[in-house]
């Protein structure tokens, strides 16, 4: 049965000063599942991500994305092919109104790119409804004309989701989405991206295991920059590399 | 990201959303610069209003660059002093009108504002200031040793000619009308810069570059795109200057005219539509009226602008927008 991969590396290595953060590290993503990359701290996890949403560059390996070579893309014309980021801080532009920022990523899919400096801004109030919609389907009416700074930790996170649901990607990477959040907001923001998730792949990077137990197809799990398993969460729970890494790593 | 901002430029008082009320009350504001332009001269000389719209539109395009794409230049002197050398230049020898002398003195920014700008923008915050400084100190002893600047002298006794071929600049209040009109035309367009969609783009990369550039915004290209407009109406500031003043001279390219762009720009209220006018118009004003003190007038400057800092870190403008809650 031939596997439908929309995203895969090869070989793929980042070394910094003659440290390996990413040591030859092969990845195949399915496409229309959740991929989970995990591994202990300093297993080159958020490395390995920055490489392929090209905020670095590999010192040697490829990235193929939807069989077209994107090693050497910048980060932003990698974003026009679909393939979009979050951050782990919540990434939000705080002195835009939460309509405006949701905006400015419909403005970018629906019009391109923007130099038109002659023009008034009220061209862009075409965009507006659709912006509300999604800023609406995240659970931020009440705050539509309130600037993204003002918001709450969770709400910015909520903001940075409809902001990304806005380019309409067609694969997400997701840099820890739990990350720094209470247990509520951690099932609330499951169930967001499973929801999400229809019709779209997904990648993410997680700092814990039983976070994405329930939320990832498969899951590989990275250790000193190489890949020390892959597969299930059965399978990769069990496999007794991954409980030392972990363990190990625990009681260091 | 420790690199991306070694100022923090997010502007505090432009922090307010524009809303469509606040353009109207924007609107109001133009109309009372407009009336007040018409009956300045009654009451004060024409040549120091000149001067402070010269000033103020530098201090605006500069405002631009700073306050909206979150770059701060420090050689905006390149600019602004390149562009009146070349004005002052074809009008001089060359025997132009000053509407053309001013416009191949604006192109000069432009296009230097594209050599240079290109260059700068490759660095962040610090990085960027100082290859801005570096690049502008090269245009400097460039406009000390060529031979068409006039080196210390400068170029004098440029004629302000007669506008379109027709109307005589000769006469103060002539020449006072048409820097009004340049002066006004270069605020609304920087105003619709502002309000633009590409404002909203350039905004955006202000606040959080990576994500700008992660929803797929080559920003590089957007904030190319900011330092040449804004050098190119601070070439445009500079081009009327020459005409007015009919000379061209080192003080206008010199690092300390960079340094007074960003004093104006930080007293009257970085990121605010109208502080740098109100900045241009303090500065120029205490340059101007304390002139009898000499050397105390840098010193005067130098407490007040410790002042702004300590009292009101966001500038006149600032200050005021945030007690009527409007952004200005």
């Amino acid at each position: 049965m031939a596997r439908d991969v929309i995203l895969a590396t090869d070989g793929l290595t980042m070394e910094f000063k003659g440290f390996r953060a990413v040591n030859g590290v092969k990845l195949e993503v399915e496409r229309g599942t959740i991929h989970a990359l995990i591994g202990p701290n300093g297993a080159g996890k958020t490395t390995c991500f920055n490489l392929l949403t090209k905020f670095l560059i590999p010192t040697a390996g490829t990235i193929r994305y939807k069989d077209k070579d994107i090693t050497g893309m910048r980060a932003a014309d990698v974003a026009r092919l679909g393939l979009v980021r979050s951050f782990q801080i919540s990434a939000v532009f705080p002195h835009l109104t939460v309509t405006e920022n949701v905006r400015i990523a419909l403005q970018r899919r629906l019009r391109g790119d923007s130099f038109d400096f002659w023009r008034p801004e009220k061209v862009l109030r075409a965009l507006d409804g659709e912006a509300l919609a999604l800023v609406e389907a995240v659970g931020l009416s009440d705050f539509a004309d309130s600037l993204a700074v003002e918001l709450s930790y969770g709400r910015k996170r909520a903001l940075e989701i409809a902001t990304t649901l806005a380019l309409d990607p067609e694969m997400l990477l997701l840099d820890e989405p739990m990350a720094g959040m209470g247990h509520e907001d951690v099932d609330r923001t499951a169930q967001l991206i499973r929801r999400v998730s229809k019709d779209r792949t997904i990648l993410m990077v997680e700092h814990n295991l039983s976070v994405v137990a329930s939320l990832s197809d498969r899951i590989t799990v990275l250790a000193r920059g190489q890949v020390l398993a892959e597969g299930d969460y059965a399978t990769v729970s069990k496999d007794p590399r991954v409980v030392e890494a972990y363990i190990g790593a625990g009681h260091a | 990201m420790a690199d991306t901002a070694a100022i923090d430029v997010a502007p505090i008082a432009a922090a307010l959303p524009t809303r469509r009320d606040d353009k109207a009350l924007h609107r109001m504001i133009f109309v009372g610069i407009a009336l007040l332009l018409i009956a300045a001269p009654l009451v004060l000389y024409p040549v120091y209003l000149m001067k402070v719209l010269c000033f103020a539109l530098f201090a605006l395009a500069f405002n631009l660059l700073l306050g909206y794409g979150g770059l701060l230049s420090f050689g905006h002197a390149a600019y602004f002093g390149m562009a009146s050398y070349l004005c002052a230049y074809t009008a001089k020898h060359l025997g132009f009108t000053p509407e053309l002398a001013i416009l191949s003195g604006t192109a000069t920014a432009a296009v230097l504002g594209l050599i240079f700008g290109s260059l700068a923008i490759r660095r962040q915050g610090i990085y960027f200031s100082m290859i801005t400084l570096a690049l502008a100190q090269m245009a400097f002893f460039f406009s000390l040793q060529a031979k068409f600047t006039g080196g210390e002298d400068g170029i004098q006794a440029v004629p302000r000619g007669n506008l379109f071929g027709v109307f005589s600049l000769a006469d103060d209040r002539a020449m006072y009308a048409v820097v009004c009109v340049v002066f006004m035309a270069g605020m609304l367009l920087i105003y619709r810069i502002i309000h633009s969609p590409f404002g909203q783009v350039l905004k955006a990369i202000r606040d959080n570059e990576p994500r700008a550039i992660s929803l797929g915004y080559r920003a590089n290209q957007y904030k190319l795109a900011v330092f040449v407009l804004s050098a190119t109406l601070a070439g445009l500031a500079g081009s009327t200057k020459a005409i007015v003043f009919q000379l061209a001279s080192l003080t206008d390219v010199h690092w300390s005219m960079s340094g007074e762009v960003v004093l104006m720009t930080l007293v009257g209220g970085m990121g605010t539509v109208f502080g740098p006018i109100v900045g241009a118009l303090v500065i120029v004003t205490m340059e101007t009226y304390l002139a009898q003190f000499g050397a105390w007038v840098t010193i005067i400057q130098g407490c007040v602008f410790v002042l702004c800092v300590l009292l009101f870190r966001e500038g006149i403008i600032g200050l005021v927008a945030k007690l009527i809650r409007k952004p200005l």
